[in-house]
């Protein structure tokens, strides 16, 4: 026998509040699923996995502790190279620290120091979100660590103090008052029965001109002559035949899973473009000598691995990307300095192999 | 109306603005999807210097190959007299070739990288009110998330009498529903505070799109769970690299408020939140929130970075307005516009769209003297609430004298679309977000178009 309900019929008791549910023909009661067989309840191992905001008085801070000392040494590692040794940002990234005084200006400065009304956005921010690119990598202790450490930098708390579930939402931001409610509609001198149709004013007086400030993008980016090309590319069945042939060729590694490992490296290099972004740019970087991207600025590092002459052959690439840090201690030298290349390293070897295989394939090699 | 004569008002255009003043200009959006440091700045101008004035003709382009006579009565075309593709030829089709210039196009000197940043949805070649899924306008804060369907989940809980998981399947079997809505970046239009800076209506209108959502009201889901009594509050989630969460108040979730899984009929695209994301009609885009992955009920506001460091309104007394979710009522004539000059002199169609984040378009006025005289122009059914309306002004001709066109829409609130020196008055030129002034092109005798800001 099949049984009927109305979904459409269901009466709600309204006001904006909580969802007191009354069924108006099939008698269940306030509060009851009228779909019981969609979704499942949500384990306490699922929730606590994916539950993982902090709010401004603390409510959902997770335990461990850190301090702004503990923090610095996490931050140059992992952060510095987009926000810069001191929170002062490289190239256009965002800048954290400093501003203070500026939200008035012709040129208002909003970093967390000056703008951010509440500390719990810090940790909140980047627990779920950095470093960009490798998003919830980071530890509880190294969230704490480096909140303390941005806090500190912009004279927040001390480098001693220490962050906590239980001190997070007792810090006071500089800026934590400054924010009001929406108080719009707004902006309404004129209302509308009263609108002027004919005659409205004596003369029209043009007081600036977009063709003269001059920075509309004419071609549309990259991405915009990208998808032009992809465009005049057309009749794929014909290529079908070649492409497998080449694939028959090709090497272990597996190009269209590389590509997915490469999103890894992506918020620091272009691969199909000459475009430097914080990494140098991997168009041509098989065989090629490390080092030699015009016009980005390497480290010490890098710039003595040029002078050795080091090449990126398959076997050079795979121990760097594998651990960045040690390949350039035990390759180019201990003495030579760090490299610049904010990236703990792939930890799995087919990994590797298929990225190397999608930098073959895309850098144009 | 009849022929209407615009003033000759080329001897009233003022000096241009100082190079100090063309620097200084960019920064406003870019403040807002990350800071741009002046010096930095300096040299990106330099070196797009003399190139964006080309950027109105290279865009003019499309269509406008020469004709070949060949093709032309008396003579058949070679089109109808050859086979043309099959049926199998292209199982899922694409614009024709000829309209491979209407494409999203992004301001590459605006952010750091592409994977955080903005492109803007080509309005000068869309007609009536829907946006194709390929052209609407994208904002990442981490990526496009390339999420596998059969392990897409949306979990619910926080305040709520049972948690629960859904999966994809599970949305689609509640009872679905459909909508038209637009949805705005709140910070459309946002580089354009301080002066007329981009010129083109995709740069500065494009950051909005209006397409029909299918999904299952987020009211219906949150029954499901059973809303505890004091939750006030919502936090949604993201399942992108950027995690992007907002908090959405409890009121307007169990308003109108949809977990949308189609976009014009076909499923989501990827850019645009597949396999599915919140749709909040009316309110900001950003908290249109994609990949949705997680809603938390809540008795107080969680205060994310995007609603804090981002997407707060600062005013001129260094104050910052928060909680600016619904986007006020807002025009723009889509043709004649820079990308699509006047060609001819003589009987000109006025196009635009108009929208409200508040309900209903009520009425738009359009003036080609500047706003000295403004003529009502006719809608096109349907007009649907938070959505695009488009307008049309008929019977306009053109003389070939300098003109200056402006839109004006009105919603069914009785709010008026404001000139920029109202808005300007009340919050500065510092806020970002929220710019829905009135926007003038003006018609040069030449038929080119330019963004202009009138006193
Ligand atoms: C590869 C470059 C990169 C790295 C490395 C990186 N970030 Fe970021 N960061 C960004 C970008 C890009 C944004 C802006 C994202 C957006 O617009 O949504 C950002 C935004 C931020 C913000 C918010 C700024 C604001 O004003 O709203 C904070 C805080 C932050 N990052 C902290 C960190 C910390 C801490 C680390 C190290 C663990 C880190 N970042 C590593 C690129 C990076
Ligand atoms: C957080 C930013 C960041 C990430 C993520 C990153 N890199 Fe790098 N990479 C850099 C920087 C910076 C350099 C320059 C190193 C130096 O000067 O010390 C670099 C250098 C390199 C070089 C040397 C290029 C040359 O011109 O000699 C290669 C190869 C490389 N990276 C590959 C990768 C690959 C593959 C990945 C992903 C698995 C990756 N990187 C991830 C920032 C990054």
């Amino acid at each position: 026998m099949s049984v009927w309900r109305n979904p459409m019929k269901r009466l709600t008791i309204a006001a904006g509040a909580a969802a007191v549910l009354v069924f108006a023909a099939s008698g269940a009661q306030a509060g009851e699923r009228m779909f019981p067989a969609l979704g499942k309840i949500a384990t306490p191992e699922q929730i606590k996995a994916w539950d993982i905001d902090v709010r401004p008085d603390g409510a959902g801070a997770p335990a461990g502790s850190g301090t702004a000392a503990k923090g610095e040494p996490i931050y140059i590692e992992k952060c510095a190279a987009c926000h810069g040794d001191f929170g002062e940002a490289r190239g256009r990234y965002p800048v954290l620290v400093g501003g203070h005084d500026t939200l008035k200006d012709q040129r208002p400065e909003k970093t967390i120091g000056s703008y951010w009304p509440y500390a719990s956005t810090v940790f909140d921010y980047i627990k779920r979100a950095m470093p960009f690119g490798e998003a919830q990598t980071l530890t509880d202790d190294e969230v704490y660590a480096l909140t303390a450490f941005l806090l500190n930098m912009n004279d927040v708390i001390d480098s001693d103090f220490v962050l906590d579930a239980s001190t997070i939402g007792k810090v006071e931001m500089p800026n934590g008052d400054k924010f009001f409610e929406d108080p719009r509609p707004d902006a309404q001198p004129v209302k509308v029965a009263d609108l002027c149709m004919k005659d409205c004013k004596p003369e029209v007086k043009v007081i600036g001109r977009a063709k003269i400030i001059d920075v509309t993008p004419d071609k549309g980016g990259a991405k915009a002559k990208a998808a032009a090309k992809a465009a005049e590319a057309s009749a794929p069945a014909a290529d079908a035949a070649p492409a497998a042939a080449q694939v028959a060729a090709a090497p272990a590694g597996d190009p269209e899973a590389g590509k997915k490992v490469f999103r890894k490296c992506m918020a620091c290099h272009n691969v199909d473009k000459a475009k430097n972004k914080i990494g140098p740019s991997l168009q041509g970087v098989m065989g090629r000598t490390a080092g030699t991207v015009d016009g980005f600025k390497y480290s010490n590092a890098f710039q003595a691995a040029k002078d050795q002459g080091l090449k990126w052959t398959d076997e050079n690439l795979a121990a760097f990307v594998a651990k960045p840090k040690d390949f350039v201690k035990d390759k180019i030298g201990a003495d030579k300095g760090r490299t610049r290349m904010a990236f703990a390293g792939l930890r799995k070897e087919k990994e590797i192999e298929d990225l190397i295989a999608y930098i073959k394939e895309a850098s144009g090699e | 109306m009849k022929k209407t004569t615009s003033p000759a008002q080329s001897g009233s255009i003022q000096a241009t603005p100082s190079s100090s003043d063309k620097r200084d200009l960019p920064a406003d959006l870019a403040s807002d999807l990350n800071a741009i440091d002046p010096g930095r700045r300096r040299a990106l101008l330099a070196g797009l210097g003399a190139a964006g004035g080309a950027a109105a003709a290279g865009l003019m382009a499309p269509g406008r190959a020469m004709a070949d006579p060949a093709n032309l009565p008396p003579n058949v075309a070679e089109w109808s007299q050859v086979l043309g593709p099959g049926v199998d030829a292209f199982p899922y089709g694409m614009p024709s070739k000829y309209e491979k210039t209407v494409i999203r196009r992004y301001v590459e000197w605006l952010t750091a990288t592409p994977e955080s940043s903005i492109n803007f949805t080509p309005l000068y070649a869309l007609d009536g009110i829907v946006t194709p899924n390929g052209l609407c306008f994208e904002r990442h804060h981490g990526g496009a998330a390339e999420v596998v369907p059969q392990d897409y989940r949306l979990m619910i809980n926080g305040m709520v009498d049972r948690p629960l998981v859904f999966t994809l399947d599970d949305l689609k079997r509640f009872p679905p529903e459909s909508r038209f809505h637009f949805l705005e970046c709140a910070a459309n239009g946002g580089m354009e505070w301080r002066g007329a800076q981009l010129n083109g209506v995709q740069f500065t209108h494009g950051m909005v799109h209006c397409v029909q959502y299918t999904g299952v009201s987020l009211r219906r889901l949150l029954e499901e769970a059973g809303v505890k009594p004091k939750a006030k509050w919502l936090m949604v989630e993201g399942g992108d690299s950027a995690g992007m969460n907002r908090t959405l108040p409890l009121d307007k979730a169990l308003d109108d408020c949809m977990i949308a899984y189609s976009m014009n009929g076909e499923r989501l695209r990827t850019e645009q939140g597949y396999p599915a994301r919140l749709v909040v009609p009316g309110f900001e885009g950003n908290m249109w929130v994609k990949w949705i992955r997680r809603i938390e009920v809540g008795d107080g506001a969680y205060m994310a970075r995007e609603e804090t460091s981002k997407y707060t309104d600062l005013m001129p007394d260094g104050r910052a307005r928060r909680f600016t979710w619904e986007m006020d009522a807002k025009s723009v004539i889509t043709s004649p516009c820079p990308e699509l000059p006047c060609k001819q002199k003589g009987p000109q169609v006025i196009k635009g769209l108009a929208w409200s984040g508040r309900g209903k378009i009520a009425r738009v006025d359009v003036t080609v003297d500047g706003g000295r005289n403004w003529h009502q122009a006719r809608l096109e059914e349907p007009i649907m609430s938070k959505c695009l309306t488009r307008f049309y002004l008929d019977g306009w001709e053109w003389n070939g004298d300098p003109a200056y066109l402006q839109s004006r829409a009105i919603d069914e609130t009785g709010y008026v679309q404001p000139e920029m020196a109202a808005l300007q008055a009340v919050r500065g030129v510092n806020s970002i977000y929220h710019n829905n002034a009135i926007q003038t092109w003006r018609i040069n005798p030449t038929g080119e178009v330019e963004n202009v800001r009138l006193a």
